[in-house]
C-alpha cells in the first residue's frame, strides 16, 4: 500500500505545454504514472505526445476522469490554477511551483478548507509511490519501491540525499512527500504522520525538517499522542544566522521562534530518532527500521 | 524585503495613517532646514537604517535647539551603529529622519503579520508599547492580543474594536483607532507585507492616535506585482557580494566562516553547512544554485564565493537528478580552468551518471577533490582547512 497516490491515480498537468510542464510530464509517464490529460487555456484540442490537452480543468476530469493535479504554471498564476482545480473537485493537487506570494497561498488555503480536495505544495518536489506513480520533479531511479519507510520532507533536493540513503541501506520506501518549502502550504507533516500511521505497509518514518515556523513542533505533539511507529527526523539549518531567509520562502529565524534547536529538542522530547550528521542518516536509520 | 522608517511611513501617509510631521536628512544642513519648518522643539532624529534597536545603539536623540540638530545629526551620520539585530560588525548611517516631538500620554504596540500555521491574517497588541515584542511576549504572554482575520472576509469592524478594547483606548481615541487600524489593514493586503509594525504606536496628550515608528516588510514572491515598492530598496543596506549573487539569481547569503560551499537546493544547502561545522570547519556562506543548476550558475557560484577572503577551501555537494552528474562536472571544470581556483575545492556529487561525472573530474587535472559521500566531503575540506 502507500499513501495518496498508487497505480490508480489518474494524473492532469496544469501548465503542460511550457517547458518545465511538458519535460516533467514526459519524466513522469516515463516512470510509469498513468497521465491523462494536460491544461492549458487557449490550447485546448491540442496534444502534448499522446496526451489531449484540455483549456480548463473542469473539461479535462469530465473527459478523462483525471483525480489528481500536477501544477507546473508560473507562480503569478499559480493560486489560480490551484482555485480552480478544487473548483473542478480534483482530489489530490500537488503544486510544484515556486515563488508563489504568502497571501496568495493564504487565500487559497482558506478556499480549500471544507473543499475535498488535498493540495501538496507549493514550492515542493511532488510525490512518488516507488514503482507505481510519480508526481512531481523527483530524479525516479533513486527510489525503491515495496516500502517499508514513508518519507516526508519540507524540501528538495534533501529528501533525494535522504531517500538515496535509504536505498543504499536497502530500505524501501511506501511513498515519499515533499510537503514544501513555503510558509503556508497544504499538507503538513501531521497529515502525512497521520496517513502513515494508518497505512498497514509503512513500519517506520522518516521526517525532515528544516529551520523557520513550528510545524516540527506541532507534529511532535502529534506523535507523542498519535504515532505508535519509528519516526527518525533531521532537520537542516543548525548554523543559519537568524532573521535570514534560507532560500526556503519558510526557512527563516524569527527571533525565537523557528530554531534548529528548538525542532530538535521537541522531536527527541517526542520520542524520534534524531540524525546529527546527514552523512550517517541511511546507517540510522539501517538501526532503528531493521 | 526591508525598506526604511522614513519609507514606510510616505506609505503610511498615502493610506491616511497619522505620523508625526519630518522629513529625511542626508546631512546637518538638510536637518537644520527640517527643523525650521517644524517651527518647534524639541525634534527627533532618528538613524535610519534597516534594523531594529536604533534607540538603545544610541541612533536615536532628542534635539532641543538649532545647534543641537546640528550636533547631532553630525554625530549619527556616518556613525556605526550597532543593535541587537545589525550583529556586532554593526551599520554605517547615511541618513536620518528628522521629526517633531510629540507630548506622549501612551505607548502601545501593534503589528499585522501572516500566520503561517493558521493561514490568517493575525494582529497583535499591546499596551507594553516601545518594548520589545519578544520579550514581553515570553515574560507576560497574557499582555499580548491576537485576533485573527479571515483574509476571504476580510478586516471587519468588530475586529478593530476587540483590538481597541483590548487596548483600553479611552472612548475619544476609539473612532480614529478603529479608522487607522482597517487603514494599516489595507496597506498590509494592498502591497503583500511580511509584517507591518508600529512600536510604538501613541496616544498623544492631545488624544490623537500617530504611529511614532514604522516597520514595513515585504513577500519577495509578490514584488512583481508591486513595482513602485521596488524605488524603495537601499543596496547600501545589502551585502555587496549578496547585491552581486542576486543579479545572476543565485541565492547567497554571506556568513563568518572559511569554507565556502556551493549546493543544488536550499534543504540540502542547510544541511552542507551544518555537517561543514560538525567537521570541525565554520560554513563561509550559504549558496543555493538551485534544483536544476547550469554551467554558467555553476561558474558564477565559484565567482562569488571567491569574492570573499575569508574562503580557504570550497566543498560543492550536488544531488544530481534533472541535471546529471557529467554535465554538472563539465561545469565545475570549464570554471575552473576559466576563473583559476586558489584554494582547494572538494566535489561530492551523486545522482545520474555519476561515475562519469567523477572521471570527468578526476581526468581535469586539476585542484579538484572528489569525495565517496556527505561525511567524507565535509571531513575532508576541514582537513585542508586546518592544514592551512
Amino acid at each position: 500500500m502507500s499513501i495518496f497516490v498508487d497505480k490508480n491515480t489518474r494524473l492532469l498537468v496544469q501548465g503542460i505545454t511550457g517547458k518545465e510542464g511538458q519535460f516533467h510530464a514526459r519524466q513522469c509517464i516515463d516512470y510509469g504514472t498513468n497521465v491523462v490529460a494536460g491544461v492549458t487555456p487557449g490550447k485546448g484540442g491540442q496534444k502534448m505526445d499522446d496526451v489531449p490537452v484540455f483549456n480548463t480543468v473542469k473539461e479535462a476530469v469530465d473527459q478523462t476522469g483525471a483525480n489528481c493535479s500536477m501544477v507546473f504554471v508560473p507562480p503569478a498564476f499559480a493560486a489560480d490554477a490551484i482555485m480552480e482545480a478544487t473548483d473542478a473537485v480534483v482530489d489530490l493537487i500537488v503544486a510544484i511551483t515556486e515563488g508563489v506570494p504568502v497571501m496568495d497561498m493564504v487565500k487559497v488555503k482558506n478556499y480549500l478548507e471544507g473543499s475535498q480536495s488535498r493540495l501538496i505544495g507549493p514550492n515542493c518536489p511532488g510525490i512518488i509511490t516507488p514503482g507505481e506513480c510519480k508526481i512531481g520533479i523527483m530524479p525516479g531511479p533513486i527510489h525503491q519501491p515495496g516500502g517499508p519507510i514513508g518519507v516526508v520532507s519540507r524540501s528538495g533536493t534533501l529528501t533525494y540525499e535522504v531517500v538515496h540513503q535509504l536505498t543504499l541501506q536497502g530500505i524501501g520506501q511506501t511513498t515519499c512527500i515533499g510537503i514544501g518549502g513555503d510558509p503556508v502550504n497544504g499538507t503538513n507533516f501531521i497529515d502525512c504522520l497521520e496517513a502513515f500511521e494508518k497505512d498497514s505497509d509503512t513500519t517506520g518514518i522518516v521526517m525532515v525538517g528544516e529551520i523557520g515556523g513550528t510545524a516540527e513542533e506541532e507534529a511532535s505533539e502529534f506523535i507523542t499522542k498519535n504515532v505508535t511507529k519509528p519516526v527518525v527526523g533531521f532537520i537542516a539549518g543548525l548554523t543559519a544566522p537568524p532573521g535570514r531567509r534560507m532560500g526556503h520562502a519558510g526557512a527563516i529565524i524569527s527571533g525565537s521562534s523557528g530554531t534548529a534547536q528548538g525542532k530538535i529538542d521537541a522531536m527527541k522530547s517526542a520520542g524520534i530518532h534524531i540524525c546529527e550528521n546527514l552523512g550517517t542518516l541511511g546507517e540510522l536509520c539501517a538501526q532503528v527500521f531493521n | 524585503m526591508k525598506i526604511h522608517e522614513y519609507q514606510a511611513k510616505n506609505l503610511f501617509k498615502k493610506y491616511k495613517i497619522p505620523i508625526p510631521e519630518g522629513s529625511v536628512a542626508f546631512n546637518p544642513d538638510e536637518a537644520r532646514k527640517i527643523a525650521k519648518d517644524l517651527g518647534q522643539f524639541p525634534v527627533v532624529v532618528k538613524a535610519q537604517i534597516h534594523a531594529g534597536g536604533r534607540g538603545k545603539g544610541g541612533g536615536v536623540k532628542l534635539a532641543e535647539s538649532m545647534d543641537e540638530v546640528t550636533t547631532i545629526t553630525g554625530e549619527i551620520i556616518g556613525m556605526n551603529l550597532v543593535t541587537h539585530q545589525t550583529g556586532p560588525e554593526g551599520r554605517v548611517v547615511k541618513k536620518v529622519l528628522v521629526e517633531q516631538g510629540l507630548n506622549i500620554a501612551k505607548e502601545l504596540y501593534l503589528s499585522i503579520i501572516p500566520d503561517r500555521a493558521t493561514a490568517k491574517v493575525v494582529i497583535m497588541a499591546s499596551e507594553a508599547g516601545g518594548m520589545d515584542i519578544e520579550e514581553v511576549a515570553a515574560a507576560t504572554p497574557e499582555k499580548i492580543i491576537k485576533v485573527y482575520i479571515d483574509p476571504l472576509m476580510g478586516i471587519q469592524p468588530y475586529h478593530c474594536r476587540q483590538v481597541a478594547f483590548g487596548l483600553n483606548i479611552a472612548p475619544a481615541v476609539m473612532k480614529p483607532f478603529v479608522s487607522m487600524l482597517s487603514s494599516l489593514y489595507r496597506l498590509f493586503m494592498d502591497y503583500d507585507c511580511s509584517l507591518v509594525e508600529i512600536n510604538p504606536l501613541v496616544i498623544t496628550a492631545e488624544q490623537t492616535v500617530i504611529a511614532l515608528d514604522a516597520k514595513v516588510d515585504f513577500d519577495d514572491n509578490a514584488l512583481y506585482r508591486h513595482k513602485d515598492i521596488l524605488e524603495y530598496r537601499d543596496i547600501d543596506e545589502e551585502d555587496p557580494l549578496e547585491v552581486e549573487a542576486s543579479k545572476f539569481n543565485l541565492n547567497y547569503i554571506k556568513l563568518d566562516g572559511n569554507v565556502g560551499n556551493m549546493v543544488n537546493g536550499a534543504g540540502l544547502a542547510m544541511a552542507t553547512m551544518d555537517i561543514i561545522k560538525l567537521a570541525g570547519a565554520e560554513p563561509a556562506n550559504f549558496l543555493d544554485v538551485g534544483g536544476g543548476a547550469s554551467a554558467e550558475m555553476v561558474e558564477n557560484g565559484f565567482r562569488i564565493m571567491l569574492g570573499d577572503e575569508n574562503v580557504k577551501g570550497i566543498l560543492i555537494n550536488i544531488f544530481g537528478g534533472i541535471l546529471r552528474c557529467d554535465i554538472l562536472a563539465k561545469g565545475v571544470v570549464s570554471a575552473a580552468e576559466k576563473i583559476g581556483i586558489s584554494v582547494p575545492v572538494v566535489v561530492r556529487m551523486e545522482g545520474t551518471n555519476v561515475e562519469e561525472g567523477r572521471k570527468i573530474l578526476a581526468d581535469s587535472g586539476l585542484n579538484l577533490i572528489t569525495a565517496a559521500d556527505m561525511k567524507d566531503a565535509a571531513q575532508k575540506v576541514a582537513q585542508f582547512v586546518a592544514d592551512k
